[in-house]
């Protein structure tokens, strides 16, 4: 069954930015892109199960901080090589300041 | 410990998987968060500087080598022109492939193709191989680019510094790549769905190279082959210096880069034409940093690294004796103190990992 969960307040992202949110011994990123917006991805990198928070977002892309592949965090599509898998993506939606994420 | 096995089809690859030593989480210096990102910030601006200054360079230099055709006098521009062609395209390749020297992919991806052909790599398998360095860097049997295998092979080592081994490696490589795609053990790292990019790219290059044998017999002369392809000989022996440097006489089988890989003060001629990765330890820890910014993640991480060797010579000077040693027991290794800033290594770890006792790792 789907539920919201509380993963950050907003304003514990920067801007153009992404943390790491772990859940019910899964793990998450979530993001704050330059518009303002939020997005959730899976948090391991789908080329060797790296960390995301670690890396690098620009623009709407985050950048692994292993090998340099890089997703488009909005919709997981993977960009550049290394990466050939898309990234898992999630629902997001903000409340009284806070960010939630739909799990499965 | 037995001999090593380095075939990426091995016993010895095969065992890193079995224990966790392939694929580990890696020792990182602590960094915040806020000084690495800015550290990793991109900006096309120093490397369209420095890709200028590469290729007008170059044209000048090849242009005076042959306008000088024939004589004595243009021995300095070809030597100059080898070391861009056949040294410089090592480290242009490399920065361009992590894609971390421009900030515009196109311009990375322009200049990557341009280094991969000049320094006689197949640009789509050697981006998967160097991939695998970075995520098991000098892990026996799964590192495809280890440059000193023990015991050393003096003969190649030395053969290399004039591009030997790897010329003589390239073109039937080429030949078969053009023919059938990726040999069995490049398709342990390239992924299937680029196969068909490694057979048009030697297609590609093996035409280019055709071309230019035609033209050398056509004008009865070896000039062209001086512009391209021969370069990577007589100007490989500055790569060879710099890398031979980045992990030589260092630990195998660890997942510290602080033991494995070395860091190495250098002038700023030989820093140009490797781009910065005499800072390589930094380069090995994070490789989201840009060539231009490793100095400054040097200043913020060095508490915590072994002291770098303060010139090339000094660094050759620690790295030979070890690797002779290497040739009766092959595993020797050098291990560098650390400042008593840093962190100790963590080689319970990787020790555990290969079932090897304590003290089993003789080191100096
Ligand atoms: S682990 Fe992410 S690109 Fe390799």
């Amino acid at each position: 069954m789907p539920q919201w969960i509380r993963a950050c307040a907003t304003d514990d992202i920067d801007e153009e930015d992404l943390i790491r949110f772990d859940h019910a011994g899964a793990t998450y990123a979530i993001y704050h892109s330059p518009e303002g917006d939020f997005f959730a991805t899976a948090g391991l990198c789908t080329h060797e199960n790296v960390h995301l928070c670690d890396g690098l977002v620009m623009g709407h892309l985050i950048e692994c901080p292993k090998h340099n592949g890089q997703f488009d965090y909005r919709t997981g599509e993977a960009r550049r090589t290394p990466v050939c898998v898309n990234l898992r993506t999630f629902p997001v939606k903000v409340e009284g300041g806070d960010v939630y994420i739909e799990v499965p | 410990m037995a001999k090593r096995d380095y075939s990426l089809l091995g016993s010895d690859g095969a065992r890193a998987v079995e224990t966790g030593l392939a694929a580990a989480e890696w020792y990182h210096t602590d960094v915040p968060r806020k000084v690495m990102k800015e550290l990793m910030q991109r900006s096309d601006q120093p490397a369209i500087r420095d890709t200028i200054i590469l290729y007008g360079c170059m044209i000048a230099f090849a242009a005076g080598g042959i306008a000088l055709w024939g004589s004595w006098w243009c021995v300095p521009f070809w030597a100059a022109y080898g070391v861009l062609y056949g040294s410089a395209s090592d480290s242009r390749w490399h920065e361009c492939g992590h894609g971390t020297a421009f900030k515009t992919p196109w311009m990375n991806n322009a200049v990557y193709e341009i280094a991969s052909f000049m320094i006689m790599r197949n640009s789509a398998t050697w981006r998967w191989s160097h991939a695998r360095h970075h995520t098991d860097t000098y892990i026996v049997g799964r590192d495809p680019e280890i440059a000193i295998m023990r015991p050393p092979a003096f003969v190649k080592l030395i053969g290399a510094f004039f591009g030997i081994p790897d010329v003589i490696a390239f073109f039937p490589r080429m030949i078969q790549n053009a023919l059938s795609g990726p040999t069995a053990e490049e398709r342990t790292f390239v992924p299937q769905s680029e196969w068909a990019k490694v057979q048009r790219v030697a297609i590609l290059y093996t035409a280019i190279y055709a071309a230019t044998l035609a033209t050398a017999v056509w004008m009865g002369s070896i000039l062209p082959l001086m512009v391209i392809g021969l370069p990577r000989m007589y100007g490989a022996w500055h790569h060879i210096m710099t890398g031979l440097l980045q992990h030589g006489g260092l630990a195998d089988n660890v997942i510290d880069h602080r033991l494995n890989s070395r860091t190495v003060y250098m002038n700023p001629i030989s820093r140009f034409i490797y781009w910065n990765m005499n800072y390589h330890v930094e380069h090995h820890m994070f490789p989201m940093v840009p060539y231009h910014a490793l100095p400054r993640l040097h200043e913020t991480i060095k508490h915590d690294l072994p002291a770098p060797n303060r010139s090339i010579a000094e660094a050759f000077a620690e790295m030979w004796p070890a690797l002779r040693r290497q040739l009766a027991y092959e595993d020797y290794f050098l291990r560098r103190d650390l400042p008593p800033t840093a962190k100790p290594y963590r080689e319970d770890f990787h020790r555990a990992a290969l079932g090897d006792l304590p003290d089993a790792l003789p080191a100096e």
